[in-house]
């Protein structure tokens, strides 16, 4: 097990280093996710909000788990 | 309320950003179009329950989310080939180096625990104030930042500290440390 504390202990040593390295971070993680944002909307989920409607009860919902969403 | 024409199209209008935050949390594209289609499903269900002005894209978060976590309690003990489900599902294959780049990146994600990964998604890439992003996890705003940080601080040292021999980072970031270093 690496220990993470004892390389980012020195105080004062690391700004310039941490701001860098946030900021590729920040990158990497902003490209990954919207790599798939710019996909956009795939057909399934096109065609299942069209298709649903909230006048008729939908007979594939509730039946997947024992959590509730805490939203009803 | 009920789902109008503008309701709806709001709905479709999160579903690439639904898909994004399965995918980073899941590291698997096909159980992440499962848990994005079951969240909709589950939202065009409760609909009546979402309050009209209130954040849909954050109720939408919340769903899946929770989702999720029932979810991976239960497979916790499968072994994924995140990565390699992961690649699948872009479109464009990056470049080579791009592409090492990003699975590092993608392998550290993945060895951060779990409230991390989802606190710095939310803020980091889903773009929610940490207000947003603590109700969506259901905790303090202190937390959050405390989870982000954390989070910041464990990637950057498995990315770009631990594994400096290892992995050879660029010239810029090597400049850095050996300027840090003194």
């Amino acid at each position: 097990m690496k220990d993470v504390k004892s390389k980012n202990a020195a105080p004062g040593k690391q700004g310039g280093l941490n701001a860098e390295i946030q900021s590729r971070i920040g990158h990497q993680l902003r490209a990954m996710y919207d790599d798939v944002v710019r996909q956009g909307v795939p057909e399934r989920f096109a065609e299942l909000i069209r298709k649903l409607d909230a006048t008729e009860p939908n007979p594939h919902v509730g039946t997947t788990g024992e959590q509730d969403d805490g939203r009803s | 309320m009920p789902l109008t024409e503008s309701l709806r199209n709001d709905i479709l209008a999160a579903v690439p950003s639904l898909r994004a935050f399965a995918i980073s949390l899941s590291g698997n594209g096909d159980r992440a179009d499962d848990l994005v289609q079951e969240t909709l499903l589950r939202a065009l269900a409760n609909i009546d329950s979402f309050q009209p002005g209130s954040n849909l894209p954050a109720w939408l978060f919340t769903i899946l989310r929770n989702l999720f976590r029932s979810d991976y309690r239960k497979r916790r003990r499968e072994v994924e080939d995140a990565e390699g489900s992961y690649a699948k599902t872009l479109k464009t294959q990056p470049s080579q180096n791009a592409h090492l780049e990003f699975e590092e990146f993608r392998a550290a994600l993945d060895k951060l625990p779990q409230d991390q990964r989802e606190a710095l998604i939310l803020v980091g890439a889903s773009g929610f104030s940490y207000e947003d992003a603590a109700a969506i996890c259901g905790c303090a705003v202190g937390t959050i930042k405390s989870r982000v940080n954390r989070a910041r601080s464990k990637l950057s040292a498995l990315l770009y500290v631990e594994g400096a021999e290892d992995f050879g980072p660029d010239d810029t970031v090597r400049a850095v440390i050996g300027g840090s270093g003194g």
